[in-house]
């Protein structure tokens, strides 16, 4: 689909997970690529497999998963990594969290929970190891790192502890950040700051990134491409500066008419009717958003419609060309 | 002039040394809609529960419907006035609802508190606030665990509507629902104001949602009200520097996250 | 594309079907504690012989066709005495039970839903009776009081009541935490209401659990203090009478009696524990 020049390359991937003794789909068919250096945002709602598409790349998926497809990470196969191979795959790609509380030992300084990955991954002695740790921080706009590497967790506001967790997953000099919503529980403020930062960091560093969340505007303001996942696929891969101009799903436009907009008032948005499927929950010979679709013809139910390229991106719609430019946002009034 | 449906002067709030609302005052006319934004730990829910009655005031006076709720009410009568006057949607779909009880049964014990209606009475009222919240017969005899998120928000917001509340507060009632929903729920809330005369105290840190749905706005930092208006007035010309920093904060498409100071703090 | 859609294709055939297991240990526990059940209600309707009445010359005489579980130490028929004994060895545990669950419930509601000094004021008492063993204190009260049920089950019931009402006071703070509650007590409905209506029926997963362990402990504690001669007297049929009785039947190579009655309790005590234990993973699998 997308071949060459890819750090990162998705191709085909499905993961079903057992609930209940049954194998339930969760992803279907997910290809993508990230460039190196590049920003890439994966915008979804509940069910539709963001998270679950950085755990399968990160191998964090629980057992008994059945996976098809291939990841493939700067050319090797990470389904088929392991020991070594796997260990040192994890330090070229790091994740962040949603919640870094949830992330940290209560109990541990930060000095040893920054530093433990690089102490017994990479061998390095506790002294080096703090004071790369200090740089970072310094980097992540924490001056008094020696102070802050021998505080609890508990000490640190969540703004202030996210930019740690920034830091740490810099730590093993990685060339992937996998970010799971990890601005969603800071307040807006503090979000403009932690990616202002994040930003900084990666385009001096030549950082890659994944960045998964359910703000459309948000993705598409950090973001060189925004992937939008529906129902455990993907439905359109897009130029983040045309996603909300020229969208090629009518999910990507549907989404971006249900948001409020801060700079005018409207009566009514315009909302999608029904609710967000999960992947098990889509027919398997249709359109997923087939139910909620302004746009739906017979076609759309004939079979589930392929990734197809399109103005430099691709969409999963089988009326794509036919609605093409029609799908402009229609500013809520 | 007529009296406004809810009146909040002075109002404070403190936790052994933490000063949490800090002279706060606003007043809310009858069918108008109030916004009080800011972010956490600047006050705003602790204000939401002074006003329903969940936290005693340190100081200040609370008004609603003309009449003073400033001090915890004394009867059980006393509190079911209250509660026909003034009610709230919390944040959380998932425990807003007891989970061993049906939409039609969280109605109905409603009315049967409110009021003296006969059983084939309060089963048409709780037709029609379903019929209100968009809710099916099927969907109203389902647990809640059978519900998805918006669902079981709507049960709330037609809870808090059956007891026929002159103010509704919204206490981030949309924050944790998916886009998709997040706007049908919004759009009910102004269909909701539409057709009755109700009131709205949206609090809230989200502005789109804050544009949305209200005409008044209070921003809050830290305890205090820091700036006050139209709530599109403010939204495009902010005074106050904090609420300058917040509007710019929001992402939007072309947005570049700007950093606001070099050295961490806290 | 055709992994995704097979895939897809098996999991909408098996559906939305949400299978709940019922393990074999659980139903066999639930069984047990059925038959239990029945034999103390209708055990002397099923007993063969009078348990009491002794044939002097049979006295630990094995199993025979007439007497399944042969005689005792005094001549008198096993099974019977087992059948009767139900009854009584039972009847002291349900009467623990039902005392310590509702006041257990009763203090911990109260504390969890008043707060402050209340939960203060209980709390502390709690961890005052907390200190002192359960056995302990209905050896005490039996030795003071003279024996019988009456005397253990009391100091039983004492000695248990922390125990399950701190456990219930976790339940019932995160019960009211929930936002439901808010939102009833700004309807305005009344304390007592919130209580019995929502509060407590939400937890009653916790309480009937609770209530189905400390079965087991109380008819445990409650055997052995029957078989120190404090609690039920001889010649009463009672399961931990008739294994302090049969002691010298297990030196004399004779076992029978003494097992048998210890087997009946280790069952059932297994069989509470074990019921308790599935019935409350299940409440809490449900919310």
């Amino acid at each position: 689909m997308m071949r060459g020049g890819g750090l990162l390359e998705l191709d085909g991937v499905t993961v079903s997970l057992p609930v209940q003794g049954e194998m339930r789909p969760v992803l279907q068919d997910v290809s993508f690529a990230i460039r190196p250096g590049e920003a890439l945002g994966l915008v979804g709602e509940s069910g539709s497999g963001k998270s679950m598409t950085a755990r399968t790349i990160d191998k964090l998926l629980p057992d008994g998963a059945a996976v098809a497809g291939r990841v493939r990470f700067d050319g090797r196969d990470v389904m088929t990594l392991a020991g070594a191979d796997l260990k040192r795959f994890r330090g070229e790609v790091a994740m962040i969290f949603q919640d870094p509380r949830a992330h940290t030992n209560p109990v541990r300084r930060i000095g040893d929970f920054m530093t433990e990955a690089l102490r017994t991954n990479s061998g390095v002695g506790m002294g080096e190891a703090s004071a790369r740790a200090v740089a970072l921080l310094k980097s992540v706009g924490i001056e008094d790192g020696e102070r802050r590497l021998r505080q609890y967790p508990h000490e640190l506001s969540g703004g202030l502890l996210q930019r740690v967790m920034i830091a740490t997953a810099l730590l093993t000099q990685p060339r992937l950040l996998l970010a799971d919503e990890p601005t969603t529980a800071l307040d807006v403020t503090t979000q403009a700051e932690v990616l202002a930062i994040l930003d900084g960091l990666r385009s001096k560093l030549h950082l890659a990134m994944l960045f998964i969340t359910h703000n459309l505007e948000l993705a598409a303001a950090i973001c060189d491409r925004t992937v939008v996942m529906y129902a455990g696929q993907v439905v359109e891969v897009r130029e983040s500066n045309k996603l909300h101009e020229q969208p090629l799903h009518p999910y990507t436009a549907a989404l971006a008419a249900a948001r409020p907009n801060i700079d005018t008032t409207a009566h009514r948005l315009t909302a999608i009717p029904g609710r967000p499927l999960s992947a098990f929950e889509a027919p398997p010979d249709a359109c997923a958003f087939t139910a909620r679709c302004p746009h739906v013809a017979d076609v759309c139910r004939a079979r589930r419609p392929a990734l197809v390229e399109l103005d430099g991106g691709l969409t999963r719609c089988a009326r794509a060309s036919e609605l093409f430019g029609k799908l402009k946002v229609p500013l809520n009034a | 002039m007529p009296e406004p449906v809810l009146q909040v002067e002075s109002l404070r709030k403190e936790y052994g040394p933490l000063v949490a609302v800090d002279g706060v005052g606003f007043t809310v006319p009858e069918g108008g809609s109030l916004a009080i934004v800011g972010e956490s730990g600047s006050g705003k829910t602790t204000v939401a529960r002074l006003i329903v009655g969940l936290e005693r005031a340190t100081a200040g006076t609370i008004r609603a419907c003309g009449r003073d709720r400033s001090t915890p009410a004394r009867s059980t009568r006393e509190r079911r006035l209250r509660g026909s006057e003034v009610q709230i949607v919390f944040q959380d779909p998932y425990t807003s609802l007891d989970p061993r009880q049906t939409m039609e049964d969280a109605i109905d014990e409603v009315l049967r508190l409110h009021r003296g209606w006969a059983a084939d009475k309060r089963k048409q009222r709780v037709r029609e606030l379903s019929d209100l919240v968009g809710m099916d017969e099927r969907q109203t005899r389902a647990l809640p665990r059978a519900l998805s998120g918006g669902q079981r928000q709507r049960v709330a917001i037609a809870r808090a509507l059956a007891a026929e509340p002159r103010v509704l507060i919204l206490d981030e009632s949309v924050a944790a629902l998916d886009v998709s929903i997040q706007a049908q729920v919004l759009n009910l809330l102004a269909d909701i104001r539409d057709e009755t005369a109700i009131s709205f105290v949206l609090i809230s840190h989200d502005l789109a949602v804050v544009r949305q749905l209200t005409e008044q706005i209070v921003v809050m930092w830290r305890g205090r009200v820091v700036e006050r208006g139209e709530t599109a007035d403010v939204l495009d010309h902010p005074q106050d520097e904090y609420t300058k920093l917040l509007r710019s904060s929001v992402p939007r498409p072309g947005w570049k996250p700007k950093q606001r100071i070099h050295v961490a703090t806290g | 594309m055709s992994v995704a859609a097979g895939v897809a294709t098996v999991a909408r055939r098996s559906g939305t079907g949400r299978h709940r297991r019922l393990s074999p240990l659980l139903i066999a526990s639930a069984a047990v504690i059925a038959v239990a059940a029945i034999v103390a209600i209708f055990g002397p309707l099923l007993a063969p012989y009078n348990p009491d009445t002794p044939q002097l010359s049979q006295y630990f005489v094995g199993p025979s066709a007439e007497h399944l579980l042969g005689f005792d130490a005094s001549g008198r028929d096993v099974l019977s005495r087992l059948l009767y004994g139900a009854r009584t060895s039972m009847i002291g545990p349900l009467a623990v039970t039902l005392i310590c669950m509702t006041l257990g419930s009763l203090l911990a509601v109260t504390a969890a839903w008043r707060g402050g000094t209340y939960d203060a004021v209980i709390g502390s008492g709690l961890d005052i009776v907390f200190a002192f063993p359960g056995i302990l204190l209905a050896v005490l009260a039996a030795a003071v009081f003279g024996g019988g049920l009456v005397a253990p089950v009391l100091a039983l019931s004492v000695a248990y009541t922390p125990y399950v009402a701190r456990v219930l006071r976790g339940a019932a703070l995160r019960e009211r935490a929930q936002q439901y509650v808010a939102a009833l007590e700004v309807q305005g409905a009344s304390s007592i209401a919130i209580c019995l209506r929502h509060l407590i029926p939400n937890m009653l997963h916790l309480i009937v659990a609770q209530a189905t362990t400390l079965f087991g402990y109380a008819m445990v504690d409650l055997a052995a203090i029957s078989f120190l001669g404090l609690g039920v007297q001889p010649p009463a049929a009672d399961w931990g009478v008739m294994v302090s009785e049969n002691q010298q039947g297990i030196i004399q190579g004779y076992s029978i009696p003494a097992l048998a009655a210890g087997l009946c309790i280790v069952v059932v005590v297994v069989a509470f524990n074990i019921l308790g234990e599935r019935l409350y993973e299940r409440g809490e699998a449900r919310r």
